[in-house]
């Protein structure tokens, strides 16, 4: 019981499991989830699907932080996605076609993976502070997208792009899927390989590492790299979901939700031993946070504050200090039979 | 100084830290206008000395008398409003602020609640002509001079607070021989004036050059005070080194070490005039195919350096160094490492350690990095090498997923060690591996050394120890003040052959 208890993950999930039975309590269908024209229809799924760019973001911002570094272009970075693949099939001669659809994804991924690349130059070989280095691009990123988007609202129609985004697959949206291959490609690719274990070392100890032989620069370019490429796939996701780019708007703030999912994921800012499912249960308890303010009533101008007082909970339930703040103002109960926990 | 009062007297000093004595019963005197050098090797005490009469640190045991009256210091604001002033090492002032602001920050005259900045100038401008250094515009932003000037800049902060002690720690390490010189005229005008002074140094000339009297620690222990002037540079380096009587005891004689004649193996390294500014000069040894070579030296002697040159941490800039009869400029650890050097540093904690990963993963870092992250070091063979190597060095605990911070300095040093090994390394480059660990574990690692070294591997030890230098070592190339100044072969030579080389004025 105490192993459980003091697992990482433990108290994640289950503010998670209270979140979710909070919702129940005030909507008796919110964990009910039904089929309707083939499709999975209900409060689950939908937390899933508009949850499912913040989870993709969180993914590369996880690798970030577990490499001791941050990443706050990444907001921007999804609007660029957004707005030059919105902007490429808006201009063709062909804006309904697949060919169009694919070739405007491919150019956002490019781009994506370019303005990473642009990120992890200016931390591992120029040396800039990860948080100023990305910085820039969180600013004059939104100025680059609205350029692309010459400052308007492009609205596209095209099926197979909006499908990124609102379309459904085996009766699961492909946002879902998208998210879920992610989180499961990436797992892989960094427990399977030696990745993982190298971002930590470098993200515990960079001298020693590079003292082990490690190309520590490498492996930093790389989770920039990676995580540019989660957020173009993010911006994606959200462009395709209104079948529109939105220069200003699109993925507005999602760095500060994605870097407070890797927190209450339980992964330190400080970086080192890192925890996708973590992340993913962060990621999670955001998105049902936003769905409870719905379910609750909470007033609108009330939202910010409501999710901002469950955040600090979750992570005072995490921090080692306030638990054990929390447990000496309860030891003189369990004093008396401390000695047997101790044997 | 017949017949003045100290104005520190320091009597029976004792702090204990968990596990450690830091210092036991130490002694420790300071007269007005005196320069007093504290001497010690790395771990001696003399900080915790410092820190003791600064008030960092609460003493457990003993008396702390300053000027006449008895005190304990809680704070170092406290010790610095009794007059006792610290110069550290690295300059504690404000880089963007100027050098009249640094001077007076904190005590700045005031009219009518405003700072009265015609007084900040004439009050800096007086310190500084006092100190002769006039020619320091007061106005000029204090990064915009070099650190010497800088360390200046803080001698005279320290002197308008009115110190009657300067505590001057390590104020030379990164200084040129001019900057040095100023500095000591400074220190001479101050002594003068009747300031006490206590200076450290590793420096020995520098020590010679500017000290009356000096206070040699060892392990936490008072060894003696002297009169500079009667205490010549060999005792002084046998009082600093001294011999750890009981170790030897314990440690078994390491049977046939020396292989006469190592000529004939093959060569693997040649250094030839190796050195990089600023950091060690002269360098110039070879290493052959199952060979002991020690670096012997005072602390800052240039011995890490030297190490870190070799293994491409810090780039060379100037000599040549052929391994395997190839010239190679090392670029950086992975060059060094690809070429089969292997690096263990003096530093655990910061250079070596992963601290929140497991001993496994510890263990295997050196030949992950070798493969790269995409070939992955199979689970099975992680397995198979943990264990062989817990069970070969003797690692306690011997739970491989244990985290390697919570093992022993011992145990930690034992896993880096086998972090080399397992890379199958033909150099190897230990620098201080046996430090603060414990004696049963120092045998241990030092009969590996031995053992490594007879199957054909090349070894370069670095200690402070140079018993344990001696003893291990086929040849020893000697450190002074960051050159090499020579290459001994090791047979038949003692301590003392090896002290006046250390001590020879400069060779």
């Amino acid at each position: 019981m105490s192993a459980l208890l003091r697992h990482r993950l433990t108290w994640p999930v289950l503010a998670l499991v209270l979140l979710l039975l909070l919702n129940q309590l005030f909507r008796a269908d919110f964990l009910s989830v039904r089929v309707q024209d083939g499709h999975l229809y209900g409060s689950l799924i939908d937390i899933l699907r508009n949850g499912a760019p913040t989870i993709l973001i969180a993914l590369g911002m996880t690798l970030v932080i577990a490499s001791r570094g941050i990443d706050l272009s990444v907001g921007a970075v999804a609007a660029i996605a957004g707005a030059v693949s919105c902007m490429y099939i808006y201009s063709s001669p062909e804006p309904a076609s697949l060919q169009t659809a694919a070739t405007g994804v491919a150019i956002a991924v490019v781009a994506g993976l370019a303005l990473g690349a642009w990120n992890g130059f200016l931390v591992s070989v120029i040396g800039i502070q990860p948080i100023i280095a990305t910085l820039v691009l969180m600013t004059a990123g939104r100025g680059l997208a609205q350029l692309v988007t010459d400052g308007q609202i492009i609205s596209v129609s095209n099926d197979s792009y909006q499908a990124i985004g609102a379309g459904y697959f085996l009766g699961l949206p492909i946002s879902i899927l998208i998210a879920a291959a992610a989180f499961g490609i990436t797992g892989l690719l960094t427990r399977r390989t030696a990745l993982g274990t190298l971002i930590e070392s470098v993200g515990i100890n960079p001298v020693a590492s590079r003292l082990s032989g490690l190309d520590a620069r490498t492996i930093t370019w790389t989770v920039y790299v990676f995580s540019g490429l989660c957020a173009a796939v993010a911006g994606l996701m959200i462009s395709s979901n209104v079948t529109a780019a939105d220069a200003n708007n699109a993925g507005l703030y999602i760095e500060m939700d994605a870097i407070l999912a890797v927190v209450i994921g339980g992964t330190s800012l400080a970086g080192g031993r890192y925890s996708l499912v973590g992340t993913l249960v962060g990621a999670l308890i955001i998105q049902t946070l936003t769905t409870t303010v719905y379910t609750l009533g909470v007033p609108p101008e009330a939202t910010l504050v409501f999710k901002a007082l469950v955040v600090i909970i979750v992570c005072l339930l995490q921090s080692s200090r306030a638990r054990t703040l929390l447990s000496r103002r309860r030891r003189p109960v369990t004093e008396p039979s401390r000695p047997k926990v101790a044997a | 100084m017949g017949g003045t009062a100290p104005v520190v007297d320091m009597q029976g000093i004792s702090i204990a830290f968990p596990g450690v004595r830091a210092l036991d019963g130490v002694d420790f005197r300071l007269f007005p206008g005196e320069v007093h050098a504290l001497l010690g090797e790395n771990g001696a005490g003399k900080s915790t000395l410092i820190k003791a009469l600064t008030g960092v640190y609460a003493i457990d045991d003993g008396t702390i008398t300053v000027l006449g009256a008895r005190t304990s210091f809680g704070t170092p604001a406290e010790a610095q409003a009794s007059g006792i002033s610290t110069v550290y090492q690295e300059v504690n002032l404000c880089p963007n602020l100027s050098v009249e602001e640094n001077i007076l920050l904190g005590r700045e005259p005031r009219r009518r609640g405003a700072i009265h900045w015609r007084e900040v100038r004439r009050k800096a401008e007086e310190v500084l002509d006092q100190l002769q250094l006039g020619h320091i515009d007061p106005r000029s932003v204090l990064s915009s001079h070099s650190i010497a000037i800088q360390q200046l800049v803080a001698i005279a902060r320290a002197m308008q607070i009115e110190a009657r002690v300067l505590i001057l720690d390590e104020p030379t390490s990164s200084l040129d021989a001019d900057e040095v010189q100023q500095l000591f005229s400074v220190i001479r005008t101050l002594r003068d004036r009747g300031v006490a002074i206590l200076f450290v140094s590793h420096f020995l000339e520098q020590v010679y050059e500017v000290s009356d009297r000096m206070t040699v620690l060892r392990n936490g222990r008072l060894v003696g005070e002297y009169l500079t002037a009667e205490l010549p540079r060999m005792g002084l380096i046998s009082k600093m080194i001294g011999k750890e009587l009981d170790a030897l005891a314990e440690l078994e004689e390491a049977e046939s070490r020396r292989q006469p004649d190592r000529t004939d193996q093959t060569l693997f390294l040649q250094a030839e005039g190796l050195g990089r500014k600023g950091s060690v000069q002269e360098v110039t040894f070879t290493v052959h195919d199952g060979e002991i070579l020690g670096l012997a030296g005072l602390l800052g002697s240039g011995r890490t350096e030297t190490a870190r040159l070799l293994f491409g941490a810090d780039r060379a800039d100037q000599g040549q160094l052929t391994i395997r009869g190839t010239s190679r400029a090392l670029r950086s650890p992975r060059s060094a490492i690809d070429r089969g050097i292997a690096f263990s540093s003096e530093n655990r904690k910061e250079e070596g350690l992963i601290g929140d990963l497991s001993v496994r993963d510890n263990l295997i870092l050196a030949l992950q990095a070798g493969k790269g992250w995409w070939r992955r070091v199979p689970r099975a063979t992680q397995d198979e090498l943990a264990d062989r190597y817990i069970k070969a060095l003797d690692i306690r605990p011997s739970g491989k997923d244990t985290l390697i911070r919570d093992l022993s300095g011992g145990n930690q040093q034992k896993v880096l060690l086998a972090r080399w090994l397992i890379t199958d390394p033909r150099l190897l480059i230990l620098d201080e591996p046996t430090r603060g660990i414990d004696i049963g574990a120092k045998t241990q690692i030092q009969k590996l050394i031995s053992s490594l070294a007879a199957d054909g591997m090349s070894v370069i030890f670095i200690s402070a120890e140079l018993e344990e230098v001696l003893r291990i070592s086929d040849r020893i190339a000697v450190l002074k003040d960051r050159r090499m100044v020579a290459d001994i072969p090791n047979d038949n030579i003692t301590m003392e052959d090896v002290m006046t080389v250390i001590a020879g004025t400069n060779a």
